[in-house]
């Protein structure tokens, strides 16, 4: 399969009053064609604004983003200007939101809110637009869509909201569609369904998939591929089923003991992961996790750890061996 | 959308009957008897003090005397004027014409510059431009209108010489010679008010623009590669206008109270200085029906507010 | 990947990290945090500098500068600035500056008593309405608000003013009976956005989930408004309370302006520009003193109640 996105060593920081907040500190990696990408990490972790970066949505100031590159059908985004990065937004690279509600602009029918991309994209005629959104929106599954293409988004139910945008993301035939936790905000149900839907069309369209959540079990369903981040590091990659089968990090072992499972012993205690996300202002020279880690030595205070594959395909930054190690803490 | 109507409609009534109430509970609270001082008065003629008598109930129950002045209020009939001895409705339909003239020019172009700056200033946050704006607006609305327009006539009437600071109510606009003549006189009172009026819309602009700007649809709409203009415009203005037409809509009745002191300050014929001169001659009836009058602007253009915004929002006039 | 980061991204501290908590940012007060992001509004700060200068000055004015406001003076009448008459003198020989400054007392007295009846009145309602939300206490008090709201403000104004001006003179005397008329009409009129703001924080924070937790907890109901819902109302209060002050400060004069505020010995800013007004080609600077004075003490009340706001109100920081 060939790789349709290569990123490296991706950095965004934010100038604030307080200070220079790192929030995403030199990711790397890569995504290949029909490929579904899974980043799981908690809330502040630089998974959103990893992906915002790619897409430069940043605003300069206070966002500054940089990287070595960010290829994307052989073409480095970076150093593209404004208008040819816009050329490439909603076009080859579409993305979607957490909440359908104010992600959408409630003054604005869908119809046109669908059509406006792929008018500018597709340079197609306001009633081919039309009759397009009318067919994407069959396609996702919302029923009388002739109708229901002139209703304005207050109209919708939360799941047909996201359904439509889906539908919006995917106008103008994307080759990576990237998905900012697009069911946190849904019914569990709901959840279900839009997975099943997503899973669908990808399977139809043959599109590549980055697939954000901190759910773990969303993505477990969904990707083939998931990278585990943390502080703005990316501390762990494998596919998915190594990486749920055999977890390497202290961190991704953490979240993974975290989850309450339907065997276990009545009377177990919810085990979380001790401490708070740290300061991202000023990084400690060590390991980021260092703080919170069960399984932390000297050495990780004083040296970050390298990336370095424990087997092929599966990254690691850590100077511990958590099979052979006991945890210390 | 017509349930919502037809509600806001209803809820205006018992207010306008609410304002009515204040109105004449105060008058009738007021130590003396205004009106019926009226019917003492002896240039009045026998007749008229009989109409009055009637149409008023002076010698009747409060209740009474309330309804029967709320009914002649509403037919028309706005009682008489202690001190020029005609219908008050006359004296106002004189003097509403240079009033809205100068309400309705200064809102003009007060609104328009307003809009803009508000727009730029928001989009532009933190800039110069915005400092510079903002800063305009700050001084503008810090500083009372009458203080303004004293300020206007020392310069451009008293230093400059190149306006009039006293109107003059007979210039009718026949020619060009009058037509400057006209504009030479209401250019510093329209200037003074709309200037005002722009400090303060312009500070409310900024801010719901910069409400809109901030949501996620707006992101979402730049994550469609749409041009930076078209958001602008499709996206963000059209939800700015919701809050903005409203309070346009809503502060009509103040700028009416600002009108006030401008005709005051300039002399010009309107209204509010007959509510003054008024005030300054004991004139009550003259007094009640102007306050009424500004108390029924309120209603009216609460309830504008109210139809303009169901229509420019769809969630109220698209609501199942 | 195995270089690290490079050093100008990078900030490298020597940090001992034995506790995770110690990760977190420096412990920060509320108001510590409030009066950080005050003074970083240069505007603000400045208003509030210039407003204290102001209130000194009016306050301590009259004893240190000893002229007299009304003594009358036909010699001297409508005079330029000179060394004995800082800011020249009025139609009556008067001493400007004199009369600005015990104007400039009686201004800001009645602006500040103004604004504490609407507070005072305000939070009244607004606390009673937001405690009992849902309950026709509520409903009653919240018609009222908007009945007030939809009164036509300076016409009613004028006309409470010319209905009571005589009795109220009468029962209290010239200035005293003006002072009160005066403080009790601009706080009748002008409580209704605090009624607002404080039932809204009411009701936001009964619905926060602490409260909530609080009430299960036992807590009596006074506890949580005073622990609890108080603090979250005080931010809007005080931003609502300065703001107010300039609004009092500008009717207050208003009314003077038109003839119908204090007596005419008083000499308040706005009485000072009723006099001048036939006088603007003959001696300007009896109308520039007090209106400047007004302008200043507005623009700095304004300026404060703006860098208050920012400060006290988290989501407005974004602006």
């Amino acid at each position: 399969m060939a790789t349709l996105l290569e990123v490296k060593n991706l950095k965004t920081v934010f100038h604030t009053q307080d200070g220079i907040v790192h929030a995403v500190n030199g990711i790397s990696y890569k995504l290949d064609e029909g490929e579904t990408l899974g980043i799981v990490g908690e809330s502040g972790c630089g998974k959103s604004v990893g992906v915002m970066s790619l897409m430069r949505l940043i605003p300069p100031p206070p966002g500054k983003i940089e990287a070595d590159r960010v290829l994307f059908e052989g073409r480095d985004l970076m150093t593209l200007s404004d208008k040819e990065m816009r050329l490439i937004r909603g076009h080859k690279i579409a993305m979607i939101f957490q909440d359908p509600m104010t992600s959408l602009n409630p003054v604005l029918t869908i119809g046109r809110q669908m059509t406006e991309a792929m008018e500018l994209h597709l340079g197609l005629s306001p009633a081919a637009a039309r009759q397009r959104a009318i067919g994407l929106l069959e396609m996702v599954s919302i029923p009388s869509a002739r109708k229901r293409i002139d209703d304005y988004p207050h109209q919708f139910s939360g799941g047909m909201r996201q359904r439509v945008m889906i539908a919006m993301g995917l106008s103008c035939n994307p080759g990576i569609l990237i998905a900012d936790e697009p069911t946190t905000a849904l019914d569990v149900t709901i959840q279900a369904q839009i997975i099943d839907l997503v899973k669908k069309l990808r399977d139809e369209l043959g599109m590549s998939i980055i697939w954000i959540s901190h759910d773990l079990g969303v993505v477990a369903g969904l990707a083939d591929r998931v990278i585990v981040m943390y502080a703005g590091f990316i501390i762990e990659e494998a596919p998915a089923e190594e990486l749920f089968n055999n977890p390497l990090h202290p961190y991704t072992l953490g979240l993974f003991n975290s989850l309450p499972r339907l065997d276990d012993e009545r009377g177990r205690r919810l085990s979380s992961i001790k401490g708070q996300p740290p300061n991202l202002i000023t990084l400690p020279k060590g390991c980021l996790f260092y703080a919170r880690c069960k399984y932390r030595l000297e050495k990780c205070k004083d040296e970050r750890p390298p990336e370095t594959f424990a087997t092929p395909g599966h990254r690691l930054a850590c100077w511990v061996d958590v099979k052979s190690t006991k945890a210390t803490q | 959308m017509g349930r919502y109507l037809i509600n806001r409609l209803l809820i205006s009534i018992p207010t306008l009957i609410a304002t009515s109430m204040v109105i004449f509970g105060l008058l009738a609270l007021a130590p003396g008897d205004p009106l019926g001082e009226f019917a003492l008065n002896p240039s009045i003629t026998a007749e008229v003090r009989e109409n009055l008598r009637i149409s008023l109930g002076l010698d009747q129950p409060l209740p009474i005397r309330y309804v029967k002045w709320f009914y002649s209020f509403l037919t028309g009939n706005w009682g008489w004027s202690f001190t020029s001895l005609s219908p008050v409705r006359d004296l106002v339909a004189q003097r509403i014409g240079a009033t809205l003239a100068i309400v309705g020019l200064a809102y003009l172009w007060g609104g328009l510059a307003a809009f803009p700056l508000g727009v730029i200033s928001a989009i532009k946050r933190y800039s110069l431009t915005d400092q510079a704006i903002t800063l305009f607006a700050f001084l503008g609305f810090s500083m009372p209108t009458y203080f303004t327009g004293l300020l206007f006539i020392i310069v451009f009437s008293v230093n400059l010489g190149w306006f009039p600071f006293v109107y003059d109510s007979t210039v009718q606009v026949m020619d060009w010679n009058t037509l400057i003549q006209q504009f030479k006189q209401s250019i510093m009172p329209i200037t003074v008010l709309g200037l005002w009026e722009m400090a303060t819309l312009m500070r409310f602009v900024r801010s719901a623009t910069l409400d809109s700007i901030n949501q996620d649809y707006v992101r979402t709409a730049r994550s469609k590669g749409l041009q930076e203009w078209v958001v602008i415009n499709r996206h963000v203005l059209r939800n700015t206008l919701i809050p903005v037409v409203t309070l346009i809509a809503l502060r009509v009745p103040t700028i009416f109270a600002g009108a006030l002191i401008t005709e005051q300050v300039f002399r010009v014929p309107g209204i509010g200085s007959l509510l003054i001169s008024a005030i300054q001659q004991n004139d009550t009836p003259v007094v009640m029906s102007i306050t009424f009058i500004y108390g029924i602007l309120v209603v009216i253009f609460n309830l504008v507010a109210d139809v303009l915004y169901g229509f420019l929002d769809p969630r109220v006039s698209y609501s199942k | 990947m195995n270089q690290p980061p490079s050093e100008e991204l990078v900030a490298i501290r020597d940090t001992d990290i034995s506790d995770a908590d110690e990760l977190a940012m420096k412990p920060r007060t509320y108001w510590g945090d409030v009066w950080r992001h005050f003074r970083r509004h240069r505007m603000a700060v400045a208003g509030g500098i210039v407003l204290i200068v102001i209130v000194l000055a009016t306050a301590l004015g009259p004893f240190v500068y000893t002229v007299s406001p009304k003594k009358i003076d036909f010699a001297h009448s409508m005079e330029q600035p000179t060394a004995t008459h800082l800011f020249g003198t009025n139609d009556m020989g008067q001493d400007m500056l004199a009369r600005a400054l015990w104007g400039g007392r009686i201004s800001m007295i009645v602006a500040v008593f103004a604004m504490l009846v609407g507070i005072s009145l305000g939070m009244a309602v607004g606390a009673a309405s937001g405690f009992m939300g849902g309950t026709w206490v509520d409903m009653i008090l919240m018609r009222i608000t908007d009945l007030f709201l939809s009164m036509p403000q300076l016409p009613l104004l004028l006309l409470i003013v010319y209905l009571f001006r005589a009795s109220i003179t009468k029962l209290f005397g010239a200035e005293l009976g003006v002072f009160v008329m005066v403080i009790l009409v601009i706080g009748i009129l002008n409580w209704m956005p605090v009624a607002r703001l404080v039932r809204a924080s009411f009701l936001s924070a009964r619905e926060m989930d602490y409260v909530k937790a609080a009430r299960a907890l036992g807590a009596s109901p006074w506890r949580q408004v005073f622990r609890h819902i108080f603090p979250n109302v005080m931010g809007p209060v005080i931003v609502a309370a300065t703001l107010s002050v300039g609004t009092a400060i500008i009717t207050e004069s208003m009314l003077s302006f038109l003839g119908l505020g204090f007596p005419p010995d008083t000499p308040t800013w706005g009485r000072m520009l009723y006099e001048s007004q036939n006088f603007l080609s003959l001696a300007p600077n009896m109308a520039l003193s007090p209106g400047i004075l007004i302008f200043l003490t507005v623009l700095s009340v304004n300026a404060l109640g703006d860098g208050l706001r920012d400060a006290l109100d988290p989501q407005q920081r974004n602006r």
